[in-house]
């Protein structure tokens, strides 16, 4: 076992950081929208589902590729991924916006607590769970092969597959975006100072809800992408994927530390490369036991993860 | 509808003993007389008025009233609560085909294992803000279907089968399709759980969880030992949920990894919601309505998950109180509107 580990080590690991970079991805998405509101976006991961769903509508319904139809190649390929990576945000982030106008503002403006605003985004949630569910019929939805995945060479071992390298440097592309974006530009600024501080952002002439309309927009931009990769590295999605895809990528923002940019990099690869590691020794069926578990012990022994700040303690 | 609940209080408060007695026993005579009252236009078109009666209107009151301890008295939002369902179900299916047990029996073993369970989540998770308690709970309750569905001391997806029903009591027999008895066994269960959460809410657990929910920090400065009674709240709430799941598995023999998803948790969590958290007969009518109007309408039992998320969603952000909001909380909105 350990002899096949070791064996298989670099191919585990490239596995690995591409899905510690979607777990990034959709963890940027809780992180950014508890910075400003303090509070856990249920319905992120439901925006992470849609996102894949619209990735497969693009794939296949606009550039009709089906499962037997030849790889895109050269310049179309390009075309394929951009044009269906920058719909999936688009779609994503419209809808993070308009879930905060449905589930959140009303109860913002009225002041009312953290279980009311929590309640009604699980019912938002469930909502897009099930409206999913019920147009698929309950299957999973298999999304046509766009891209052969070729090997783009080697590594000691491991093969570097082209879908793994597309992920990863994609991911740390638009990571790095959103970092300048939130620290170089002025909506980014705004963004952080709501973050520190609701009340004197508020003196200080900011429209608080624009920015949070506008975090949602981002965090959901950014879920968007991640269901993109998703769909480009495992070919299949389901209503139901939301699910655990979200637990995991929240307990990487945890481990990172939520409310912290650094920290869901830093949690989300990871996350991604425990989680590889731990399914190889134990069987996939236990990789949400197995993500559950460093949830709850991170909780347990250092609540404010690796670089964030202390949830017990902070209130809304 | 706050008129309603007002004079049912009134009525109620100016009554002496015997009246309330009388009261009482009126009250409980029609609901156990229910399943004779039924005619076949409550039949809903997946099953007889009489089943419904059983699964899910009862099942559901019960394991609302038991959620509503955790997150209407005490304001800890819990989304595993299937995970004690499925704890007690397990018990009843374990134990009731691989020992001579019987349902009555095997009772007070569910509800300590579900209790155990309540707190061996709570300890981690209860020391924690309410939005990570919600995910650490409902991270729970999917854990437990997962090692339901991956062990194979607990029949894996296929469950376990043929799970003995209760022996008789006074002469009754249970069996699969005798609902009236398991109906009355539940409202006995529901009666009790009524009694438990009246007398604690009036006593000194009452007011430390009403503390709780109001401000948790204010309350642990004013002494209250907040982190000891959120435990009794979640292990008493896992309690009920854990005598639910017994009788379900003795009641449909057959009990799978399926029947125990997150959406159940929804499910009683929307019942709460929609009838009014903290106030228990608020809780009750909404369990009788989400747990009847999804089956008898055809058109809203195949999109009844997606009904029960928009009552959330509406009712969170139209009438967060519920259809029969708790009293206490109006009376202290009216004392400071006069201010």
């Amino acid at each position: 076992m350990i002899g096949n580990f070791f064996d298989q080590f670099w191919s585990l690991t490239f596995g690995g950081l591409s899905l510690g970079f979607i777990y990034i991805l959709i963890a940027l998405g809780y992180t950014l929208v508890y910075g400003v509101l303090r509070m856990i976006n249920f319905a992120n991961s439901e925006i992470f589902m849609v996102g894949t769903f619209a990735t497969v509508i693009v794939i296949r319904d606009l550039y009709k590729f089906t499962q037997s139809s030849e790889y895109a190649t050269g310049f179309r390929l390009w075309l394929v991924l951009g044009t269906a990576l920058i719909i999936t945000m688009i779609i994503s982030g419209l809808l993070s916006m308009v879930v905060e106008l449905v589930a959140y503002r009303r109860l913002r403006r009225r002041n009312s607590g953290v279980l009311a605003p929590l309640i009604s985004a699980i019912g938002v949630s469930m909502v897009l769970a099930e409206s999913v569910r019920i147009m698929t019929d309950s299957r999973p939805v298999a999304s046509p092969r766009a891209m052969e995945k070729s090997f783009i060479g080697k590594f000691f071992d491991a093969d570097i597959r082209l879908d793994n390298t597309i992920i990863v440097i994609a991911a740390l592309l638009l990571f790095f975006t959103l970092w300048n974006f939130i620290n170089r530009t002025r909506l980014g600024k705004a963004i952080r100072a709501v973050s520190m501080n609701p009340s004197a952002a508020k003196l200080m002439g900011i429209d608080i809800d624009k920015i949070v309309s506008a975090t949602f927009l981002i965090g959901g931009v950014m879920t968007g992408a991640a269901g993109f990769f998703y769909v480009l590295k495992y070919e299949n999605t389901a209503s139901s994927i939301g699910f655990e895809l979200g637990i995991a990528a929240f307990t990487a923002a945890i481990l990172g530390g939520i409310g912290n940019i650094k920290g869901a990099f830093f949690g989300g690869l990871a996350l991604g490369l425990l989680e590889t590691y731990a399914s190889f020794f134990l069987g996939t069926q236990w990789k949400a036991v197995t993500v559950f578990i460093v949830l709850v012990m991170v909780l347990y022994t250092r609540p404010n993860g690796l670089f964030g700040e202390s949830i017990t303690q902070t209130r809304v | 509808m706050i008129n309603i609940r007002d004079k049912g209080a009134q009525v109620w408060e100016n009554s002496g003993r015997t009246g309330r007695v009388a009261i009482a026993t009126l009250v409980i005579a029609v609901v156990a007389s229910l399943p004779f009252m039924g005619g076949t236009i409550l039949n809903t078109p997946i099953a007889s008025y009489e089943s419904v009666l059983v699964y899910p209107i009862a099942m559901f009151v019960l394991m609302a009233i038991g959620l509503n301890i955790v997150i209407g008295k005490s304001g800890l939002l819990d989304l595993g609560y299937v995970a004690f369902f499925a704890i007690g179900a397990y018990t009843m299916g374990l134990l009731g085909t691989k020992t001579g047990l019987n349902t009555w029996e095997i009772l007070p073993i569910g509800i300590a294992m579900s209790m155990f369970a309540g707190l061996v989540l709570g300890v981690p998770a209860l020391k924690l803000r309410g939005d990570y308690l919600a995910i650490i709970t409902l991270g729970f309750g999917e854990i437990v279907r997962i090692v339901a569905l991956n062990l194979g001391a607990l029949g894996r997806s296929e469950g376990i089968i043929g799970i003995p029903t209760p022996p008789p009591v006074f002469g009754i027999e249970f069996s699969f399709d005798s609902h009236r008895i398991y109906y009355w066994t539940l409202l006995i269960m529901i009666l009790l759980a009524i009694w438990m959460v009246r007398r604690l809410s009036a006593r000194r657990a009452g007011r430390a969880w009403e503390s709780i929910r109001q401000d948790e920090d204010v309350a642990e400065l004013l002494g209250v030992p907040t982190f000891r009674y959120k435990i009794w709240a979640f292990v008493l709430g896992a309690s009920v949920g854990g005598a639910a799941g017994v009788i379900y598995a003795s009641k449909t023999l057959f009990i799978a990894p399926d029947n125990f998803t997150l959406q159940i948790s929804i499910l009683i969590l929307a019942c709460v919601v929609f009838g009014g958290m903290g106030n228990i007969w608020g809780v009750i009518l909404g369990a009788v309505v989400l747990g009847y109007l999804p089956d008898r309408i055809r058109f809203l039992s195949e999109a009844r998950l997606l009904v029960f998320g928009l009552v959330l969603v509406l009712m969170m952000n139209l009438r967060p109180d519920g259809l029969l909001p708790r009293k206490k909380r109006e009376k202290a909105i009216k004392a400071k509107e006069a201010v």
